[in-house]
């Protein structure tokens, strides 16, 4: 299973949407999103803000709510209001927040994020607080885990960081990330094994 | 009978041959026929201001209303055929309405106008339609500020920094560019406006009363009619220049 995907889907040049939920139903309302977009930002020649992206997740998640099971998070950074961050949880609910999670392992971290979070966290304070939550999540969380996709925004443009898996931050009692495969396992073209797997 | 366009005027779907359709021309005919609309679009904020001739003293006052609320924060005035002129602002509304339903926030002044304007130019498209014989000045206070849009019958939209429609047009325009609109507060231009009217208006003794609205800082960017008694002193103002300039003469 893929372990690496990217959950961060852009929907304009500043502006991405953070997936959780069902797979297939969060790419959909990006892709459709995403469009929606593109074609507003055709007819009035200016770039969409984070707020209309997020309005256009609510609606979609709002009329759909029978079917859909998408919980999103809308982040970017406009003109006029700056950097912003939206929660768009399942069912149709759009919350402007300082700081919004959502997903199975945000479970585990809702009070580290509570005690941590300041307003004035410089951008590097600000990067190693999310990585830092999301590697708690990783470690608790048994449908969490991988890697990590970091992105920053702000007037100057879209920074994006990766955290490999073995980089991101172990804690007290966290298996050790593996070297390799487990020494049990014969190596390929070993005598003990005789399956050939294409 | 015969007139300029005779033979090419029965329908918006024929061109004349030097290039004219004149049902389009003759809707506008309807707009330039009409009392004074002004639009003034200052420092902080955008005015519109028109004459309405009373047609009956048994009429209440304020009656006949010629600016509608679009949004809160856009107004238009309508110049032309009254009736004609309610149904392209109730589209207006309509857009308007709806841009905030979909995308959260308040429309744009320059997508309302342009989506106004292809509306208008519609009914200039088939043979069984007639052209709206109205235009509009639209009033917008948006993220990028103040603004004046212009939709005339042909549909053609533009934003102005000040302009007028109706039947003294001209004199009001001539008016306007002496005006440095842009050193104007939203009070002061309110106070020119309603001057502009009553110096370019004919001056046929038949009673008229004035719509006048703001949308500027001094209104928390919210279109609505300008108070009583900013109305009352710039009346008060542009009769004594009126006599003034009487006295001058």
């Amino acid at each position: 299973m893929n372990r690496a995907s990217n959950k961060i889907a852009p929907l304009a040049e500043y502006i991405f949407l953070c997936r959780s939920g069902s797979a297939p139903d969060t790419q959909i309302i990006s892709d459709n999103v995403k469009h929606y977009l593109d074609q507003i930002t055709a007819e009035s020649g200016e770039e969409p803000s984070v707020e209309m992206a997020a309005n256009l997740v609510k609606l979609i998640n709002y009329n759909n709510k029978d079917h859909l099971v998408g919980a999103m998070l809308i982040a970017g950074w406009d003109r006029h209001g700056g950097g912003q961050v939206y929660g768009a949880p399942i069912g149709g609910t759009l919350m402007k927040e300082k700081w919004a999670i959502d997903g199975s392992g945000s479970t585990y971290i809702w009070g580290y994020c509570d005690n941590e979070f300041r307003d004035d966290m410089t951008r590097e304070e600000a990067e190693k607080w999310v990585a830092e939550a999301i590697a708690l999540a990783m470690t608790r969380d048994s449908s969490s885990g991988g890697s990590i996709r970091l992105i920053t925004l702000d007037g100057t443009g879209a920074h994006h960081k990766y955290i490999q898996g073995d980089q991101v931050q172990q804690f007290v009692g966290d298996m050790p990330f593996p070297a390799g495969p487990p020494a049990s396992l014969p190596l390929q073209g070993g005598a003990a094994g005789s399956m050939v797997v294409g | 009978m015969s007139g300029i366009g005779t033979g090419y005027d029965l329908s918006s779907t024929t061109y004349s041959p030097d290039g004219k359709i004149f049902q389009t021309e003759y809707a506008q005919k309807a707009v330039d026929n009409s009392s004074t609309v002004v639009g003034l679009r200052c420092k902080d904020g955008v005015v519109l201001a028109c004459e309405k001739l009373i047609l009956s003293k048994l009429l209440v006052e304020g009656s006949n209303r010629r600016i509608h609320n679009i949004d809160r924060h856009v107004g238009v005035a309508v110049a032309g055929l009254a009736p004609d002129g309610r149904m392209v602002a109730n589209r207006a509304w309509d857009e308007a309405a709806s841009y905030k339903r979909v995308y959260g926030e308040p429309i744009p002044g320059h997508v309302l106008c342009e989506r106004v304007g292809s509306y208008v130019h519609m009914f200039n498209l088939y043979w069984s339609l007639r052209p709206y014989g109205a235009a509009l000045l639209l009033a917008a206070y948006d993220k990028n500020g103040p603004a004046l849009y212009a939709v005339d019958p042909s549909g053609t939209s533009l934003r102005y920094f000040g302009t007028a429609v109706g039947k003294a047009r001209q004199a009001a325009k001539n008016e306007i560019e002496k005006l440095k609109l842009t050193e104007l507060t939203a009070r002061e231009a309110v106070i020119e406006a309603v001057k502009i009217l009553y110096k370019v208006r004919d001056e046929d003794g038949k009673k008229f009363e004035l719509d006048v609205s703001w949308v500027c800082d001094e209104s928390g960017k919210v279109h609505q009619r300008v108070p009583a008694e900013l109305l009352a002193e710039a009346e008060r103002q542009a009769k004594a220049a009126m006599e003034d300039s009487d006295m001058d003469d």
